[in-house]
């Protein structure tokens, strides 16, 4: 359960517990053989997929170049579009609720559940939710919480933690969730089938049968939404197969746990990002399911509805000038699937619902910086780029992996809570920071710089093989360089010092 | 036509055979090569791990050593990706925290003056064949800042395929990072590992003798991986294959 907590700096709330900071947790991902075949063989195909899919657009770059100004523009009138969007929501029968944390939010959504008399409820595939643990908290106040995305049912049925945003189970395969469903899904509602195989179309209809009777029996609806339309008070969700559907029409209340950075203006901005959000996450030309709802009809789907807006740590990353781009993310994960660290890292290592490029730039600013894992992830990069050539928003996630950092090394301004703050150097990287000033100092006199590359050529044959302290985590997996007998500046300076008219062909031979 | 060499502190100190590598090949194509002995590292280790502050003094360094050069040309993806890049950001935020605008026209002069390697032949001297002779099967890795942070696109590989002898073989998953990422190697090190053991194995099934790149780091991160697995491939600099010709070519 994430709450709220009194640290006077930074890190409000706490990762998920029990997490390491990324490269333990990294470590485990790397040597699991069958983890990294999994996690390698998804974010390949869908990773080409998709190359495929956005090729086809001659105006994709402009296409992007809209959804950022759009998502740009809204954030910098957010106040003004949220009371606009309330305004609407309520006009068409609906109820809006404000929450400013997870605490919040959960205690909204208890209520409002428990109002209603229902011991259960069904949910849409949502990341506000698992944001906000919600699922936990329902269960803490005794009501179960059901979800009805396939991937998610993968997830809950194994007691485990989603590892990707949109293919939450994607480090398990087949014959994993076989065995699963096989073991599990009698324990909460019509078992699987005896002989269940592994192939996907058997899953996905044990899956069917299986929450068919939960959807016909709920009375309670929890869902999230991909964007929020302040001019209508219109609520859009994007899914694949049709189960967000079931649980958006069928039950009698219908409750949205939305992060407030979701909503657009205009029901025309929707043009954009119904192109760009397929292409980007499922490779689809168009979505499958694409169902909006505004407010309540009588006699048609829903009789009640509440919206619960979420800011959880959303404004105070607002008022970050560089931070605040990551707000555009519509929750694509393109990024993740060409990451090459989280391709080798797998999801978990993040420690947070938000895995990848965007969960190493979102998860410390909506939580601080203030755990190990926080304060690792900015560094669980390459800074290689390709996550921000794919963000269907333009998200320059290296720059704000670069912002974070130096906010962890050498401390800075930052909002926590509403409050400005100044955030102290983490700890552990005092040896680093004593480490590059040495070298800065060094490189900014190159009569120095000189005397210790003459050294460091000098001691060329004591060249260990593994060196000691943080230097082993080089020559752990690598042979170090061979130190070269005489660095460039010398061989020019020596070069110089030759006549050099005429000059003469061998004089330029390797030193 | 004169240029400045900036031979990067990585060349510098641990791969000078890729800075006497760009100098006999641009002498070879008739440039005047200075350099300027203030010049040492462009700060990018400092930057990149959050020490913003500890690369001011590097970009002045940097900006007053080639002041007067109207072209300066780096065998470095990276180092170029820096300079043009993020000097400018470093500049105006130095100024933004009132420290003067010094840094910023430091960094907005030298930016548009500094090439890599690959872009200085093809779109200033235009040239693409440079007469190099190098009769081995090689496979290029295009490296992340070369790739994306400066878009070099096809033009190392199209100076690659006129080298005479030369058997250039696809790489599969060119464009993929080889987890080196400066202090990313020794912060992250089983999955910069991980990352590099995949690219020095795709080299090898890619059935190359010679994994060519235009980065030091990448190329020093990847032959250290190879020699540690016991691997044939050998890393070599562009700027070294390009030097190589029939009359001294690279053994
Ligand atoms: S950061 Fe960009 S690419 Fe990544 S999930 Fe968000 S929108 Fe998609």
């Amino acid at each position: 359960m994430t709450t709220r907590g009194t640290q006077a700096a930074d890190g409000p709330q706490a990762a998920l517990p029990g997490t390491p900071a990324f490269p333990e947790a990294a470590r485990r991902a790397v040597h699991d053989p069958v983890l990294r075949a999994n996690l390698r063989h998804a974010t390949h195909t869908i990773r080409g997929r998709r190359a495929r899919a956005v090729a086809e657009l001659a105006d994709w770059d402009r296409l992007r170049a809209a959804g950022k100004a759009i998502k740009d523009h809204t954030l910098r009138h957010l106040d003004r579009y949220l009371v606009q969007l309330e305004e609407s929501v309520t006009a068409a029968g609906g109820t809006v609720h404000w929450a400013v944390d997870a605490a919040e939010a959960c205690r909204i959504v208890t209520r409002l559940v428990q109002a209603t008399g229902e011991r259960e409820v069904v949910k849409v595939k949502s990341m506000a939710t698992q944001e906000i643990s919600l699922n936990e908290a329902l269960e803490e106040a005794g009501i179960a919480a059901y979800e009805t995305d396939l991937a998610e049912l993968i997830v809950q049925l194994g007691h485990d933690r989603p590892s990707h945003i949109l293919v939450p189970a994607i480090h398990r395969n087949r014959g994993e969730i076989r065995d699963l469903f096989a073991r599990e899904m009698g324990r909460w509602g019509r078992p699987a089938p005896d002989g269940l195989g592994d192939d996907p179309r058997e899953l996905a209809e044990a899956a069917r049968r299986h929450l068919r009777e939960k959807f016909l029996r709920a009375g309670v609806a929890v869902s999230g939404a991909n964007f929020m339309v302040a001019e209508t008070g219109t609520l859009v969700v994007f899914e694949s197969e049709g189960n967000g559907r079931m649980c958006l029409t069928l039950p009698e209340t219908l409750i949205s746990v939305v992060g407030i950075e979701k909503v657009v203006p205009t029901f025309r901005d929707l043009e954009v990002f119904l192109q760009t959000l397929p292409r980007s996450s499922t490779a689809e030309r168009m979505n499958p399911y694409t169902t909006m709802w505004t407010g309540t009809a009588g006699g048609d789907g829903p009789s009640a509805f509440h919206l619960v807006l979420l800011d959880n740590g959303r404004t105070d990353t607002l008022a970050d000038a560089v931070g605040r781009q990551a707000l555009r993310c519509i929750r694509c994960s393109a990024c993740l699937n060409v990451c090459p660290v989280y391709e080798r890292a797998g999801g978990h290592a993040y420690g947070s619902v938000y895995p990848g490029p965007i969960g190493a730039v979102l998860s410390p600013q909506l939580r601080g910086t203030g755990s190990p894992v926080d304060a690792s992830l900015p560094f669980a990069s390459t800074l290689c780029g390709a996550c921000e050539e794919v963000c269907p928003v333009a998200i320059d996630i290296p720059e704000i992996l670069v912002h974070l950092r130096e906010r962890i090394v050498q401390g800075g301004p930052a909002t926590r809570e509403g409050v400005r703050v100044r955030i102290r150097p983490a700890r552990g990287h005092a040896a680093e920071r004593a480490a590059l000033r040495a070298a800065r100092l060094l490189l900014d006199h190159p009569g120095a710089l000189r005397a210790g590359e003459r050294l460091l050529a000098r001691a060329r044959r004591l060249r260990p093989r593994r060196l000691p302290g943080p230097g082993r985590a080089w020559t752990d997996s690598r042979d170090l360089p061979e130190p070269p007998e005489q660095p460039f500046r010398d061989w020019w300076a020596q070069r110089e010092r030759q006549d050099r008219t005429p000059r003469r062909q061998d004089q330029a031979g390797t030193p | 036509m004169r240029a400045a060499l900036f031979v990067t502190c990585v060349n510098d100190a641990l791969h000078p055979r890729t800075g006497v590598a760009a100098v006999r090949l641009l002498e070879r194509l008739g440039v005047e090569v200075d350099f300027p002995a203030a010049q040492s590292c462009c700060g990018q280790p400092q930057y990149n791990t959050g020490h913003r502050r500890e690369a001011e003094p590097l970009l002045r360094r940097t900006a007053e050593a080639f002041a007067g050069h109207r072209y300066v040309v780096t065998p470095s993806g990276s180092c170029t990706a820096m300079v043009r890049g993020h000097y400018p950001r470093i500049g105006r935020l130095a100024r933004q925290e009132g420290r003067g605008g010094r840094l910023e026209a430091y960094a907005e002069d030298l930016a548009p003056r500094v090439y890599e390697l690959s872009e200085f032949l093809v779109d200033v001297l235009g040239v693409t064949d440079v007469g190099a002779y190098y009769p081995h099967t090689v496979a290029y890795h295009p490296s992340c800042h070369g790739l994306r942070g400066l878009g070099l696109g096809e033009r190392p590989r199209r100076l690659l395929a006129a080298v005479k002898g030369l058997e250039l073989v696809e790489l599969p998953g060119a464009e993929e990072c080889c987890g080196f990422g400066g202090t990313f190697a020794v912060k992250n090190p089983d999955v910069s590992a991980a990352m590099g053991a995949d690219k020095a194995a795709a080299a090898a099934a890619a059935g190359a003798g010679v994994l060519c790149g235009g980065d030091t780091s990448c190329l020093v991160h990847l032959d250290g991986i190879l020699r540690r697995t016991g691997s044939p491939v050998r890393t070599v600099h562009l700027a070294e294959i390009l030097a190589s010709t029939e009359e001294e070519p690279l053994v």
